[in-house]
């Protein structure tokens, strides 16, 4: 009986919030502690690049305005010349091309899924001490460049927010994929340790 | 009556006064005599009373005294016998600082540990590229959680100490904690984990605060180094136990922990736990981002045992380079956590993983936090192996090297590596003489 009236409250309240248009009850703002960002703020602040590209900035670049900039931005500094020999990780891998990918070097614009988080890191990380200076279109061409390196793209090839998502690496679908997470399971199902 | 009492509390006043004059001389005496051994014409009864002196060499409880400089004041300085410190990770890898300033991997010197708690000061440090510390105001540093949200919410370090908090213990292990063969000592193996109390927001809270949307699967968080390292987990965990963390140890946390705020994800991977943690996005699929890049396996097996810690156990004491001085009593100590939950129970073996039995634990286990555990032992000096081993409270074991290479049906060659994160067993010989040595050497 008692629960009977119960779930009718519920039900109650339930369609008073919705007549009200008001969000779910659970996540209803209860402190009222800090403010609301501009979208300006939001749209500085907010550097993530997803593999589907939807956040790239328009603009383009391609390897041979790049090869300019790794030398005028003073990449080669400190990851040498064609982007080997420097004090900083190499970007150009040694071994011969025809080696799969998981064979050779751990280098991102080699083995990396998505051309989009070579763009990302030079964007957000690069170059040293000077890091988020770069312009799009400089940040374009430099990914354009780390590729060709790599021989992932020609040297012509003219990158932009509709096709470096679409560019094609090295490594395929041979990588793992996040499985989904439950909470209080092992690491790996049947895996005993 | 009046005139007495008056008199008796005049009494001592005086009293003092002359003592401390005499005090004041015996200090010019001293500094006057600084250097020769002339102190021991002073009375002995007053050199055993006055723990303001200098060096009296008659008293039986004659330590030098550690001048009260402003640093033991304020902040404190550890005994100057007391040498424990942090190492570059690993033996042989990049330096810490390196040539461009910044800081790899240091690991933390767990040989000499006691208890459950890492000081802040030997809390290992290791970073995604190697980056510049931030020094980061917190007057001027801000929280931004956005994206699938109904309301994007900006919050600064005053604001955060507004919403309720919790204090919890918890470990954070480096991926790069790995044992092999040509490892020392404990620090070189496992020093890259540490466990401090840690105080902050729940992520809960400030996720219901701006009320997530139906479609969020997962968050990036993103720290201010110049680098802005981020990283995907799902938002499940974050909903679980995550912490937006700005105490370490009852302090406000250190520089190389993520000062002012870093994100606690309990039971992950260290790189995870992101620190001068500056904006949340909450998504709706999984955002591969440069750390994530630098998860990447060949198989979906791989990649899942690189994320979370298993469960793990190492002795410390005894353990590499140290020396027992004969045979005798000893109570074997080490630590054991896991990614899982708290740690249900650890067993040590002396004999080589012949026979293990059941070791106490010094403090209640905790979910995701180390727990010290101990086994008295007689040593009768003759050559042997000890290790240790744990189940948390999910039921996954830490499993020898050879049982992990049976499991993916491979060899065991030497320095076999453990695909994903290493939990695998740590063993220790001991010598006739009582050196300690790393047992897969």
């Amino acid at each position: 009986m008692a629960s009977r009236k119960l779930s009718k409250l519920a039900a109650a309240s339930l369609a008073l919030a919705g007549l009200l248009g008001s969000p779910a009850i659970a996540q209803s703002p209860t402190y009222g502690v800090g403010r609301t960002p501009t979208a300006e703020e939001l749209r500085r602040m907010d550097i993530s690049i997803s593999h589907t590209g939807d956040e790239l900035p328009a603009g383009n670049g391609n390897a041979k305005e790049g090869a300019q900039l790794y030398v005028q931005k003073a990449c080669v500094g400190c990851h040498g010349v064609t982007g080997l020999g420097g004090m900083a990780p190499q970007l150009r891998s040694k071994l011969a091309p025809e080696l799969p990918v998981w064979k050779k070097e751990r280098i991102l614009p080699l083995r990396s899924p998505y051309a989009t988080v070579v763009w990302d890191y030079i964007n957000r990380g690069m170059p040293l001490g000077l890091e988020g200076t770069l312009t799009p279109n400089e940040v374009y061409s430099l990914t354009a460049y780390l590729l060709f390196l790599n021989n992932v793209i020609p040297e012509d090839m003219v990158l932009n927010r509709e096709n470096l998502p679409k560019v094609k690496m090295p490594i395929g679908d041979e990588f793992g994929k996040p499985h989904d997470y439950k909470r209080n399971s092992p690491r790996l199902e049947g895996y005993p340790y | 009556m009046d005139t007495k009492d008056s008199k008796q509390e005049a009494k001592p006043d005086s009293r003092q006064n002359s003592k401390q004059k005499s005090r004041r001389d015996l200090f010019k005496t001293g500094a006057a005599l600084a250097g020769s051994v002339a102190l021991g014409a002073v009375g002995k009864a007053q050199a055993q009373h006055d723990h303001h002196g200098a060096v009296m060499p008659d008293s039986k409880n004659a330590y030098p005294m550690i001048h009260g400089s402003k640093e033991q004041i304020e902040y404190g300085v550890r005994s100057k016998f007391v040498k424990s410190v942090r190492v570059q990770h690993p033996i042989g890898g990049r330096p810490s600082p390196d040539v461009f300033g910044k800081v790899f991997h240091v690991a933390s010197p767990l040989q000499d540990s006691v208890g459950v708690i890492t000081p802040s000061s030997l809390h290992y440090i290791a970073t995604t590229r190697g980056s510049f510390l931030p020094d980061i105001d917190p007057a001027k540093h801000t929280l931004t959680i956005h994206g699938l949200v109904d309301r994007p919410l900006t919050l600064t370090m005053d604001d955060l100490r507004r919403f309720p908090s919790v204090t919890r213990l918890h470990f954070i292990e480096c991926a790069g904690n790995r044992h092999n063969g040509k490892q020392p000592n404990v620090q070189d193996t496992h020093g890259m984990t540490s466990c401090s109390e840690w105080t902050g927001v729940l992520m809960s809270t400030l996720l219901k605060e701006c009320g997530v949307k139906g479609n969020a699967k997962w968050f990036v968080a993103e720290g201010a180094e110049e680098i802005k390292g981020a990283s995907s987990i799902p938002l499940d965990k974050g909903m679980e136990d995550c912490i937006i963390a700005y105490g370490q140890n009852g302090e406000a946390l250190r520089p190389q922990q993520g000062f002012p705020v870093r994100l606690m994800v309990p039971g992950w991977e260290g790189i995870y736990h992101t620190k001068f943690l500056r904006r949340i996005k909450i998504v709706d699929k999984f955002l591969m981002n440069y750390n994530e890049y630098g998860h990447l396996r060949p198989g979906d097996k791989e990649l899942a045992l690189g994320e979370i810690i298993g469960p793990k156990s190492v002795i410390t004491f005894p353990s590499g380079t140290q020396q027992l001085p004969g045979p005798g009593l000893y109570e074997i100590s080490g630590l054991a956590w896991s990614g899982g939950g708290a740690v249900k129970t650890v067993e040590v073996s002396t004999d080589g993983g012949k026979k293990w039995q059941r070791a106490e634990f010094k403090n209640p286990p905790q979910r995701m936090a180390h727990v010290r555990f101990a086994l008295p032992w007689k040593w009768d000096g003759s050559e042997t192996t000890i290790m240790s081993r744990c189940i948390d409270e999910i039921g996954q074991r830490q499993a020898l090297r050879e049982e992990i290479a049976g499991w993916w049906k491979v060899p065991v060659v030497r320095d076999y590596r453990v695909p994903g994160l290493d939990n695998s067993v740590m063993p220790w010989k001991i010598a006739k003489d009582g050196k300690v040595t790393n047992g897969l050497a």
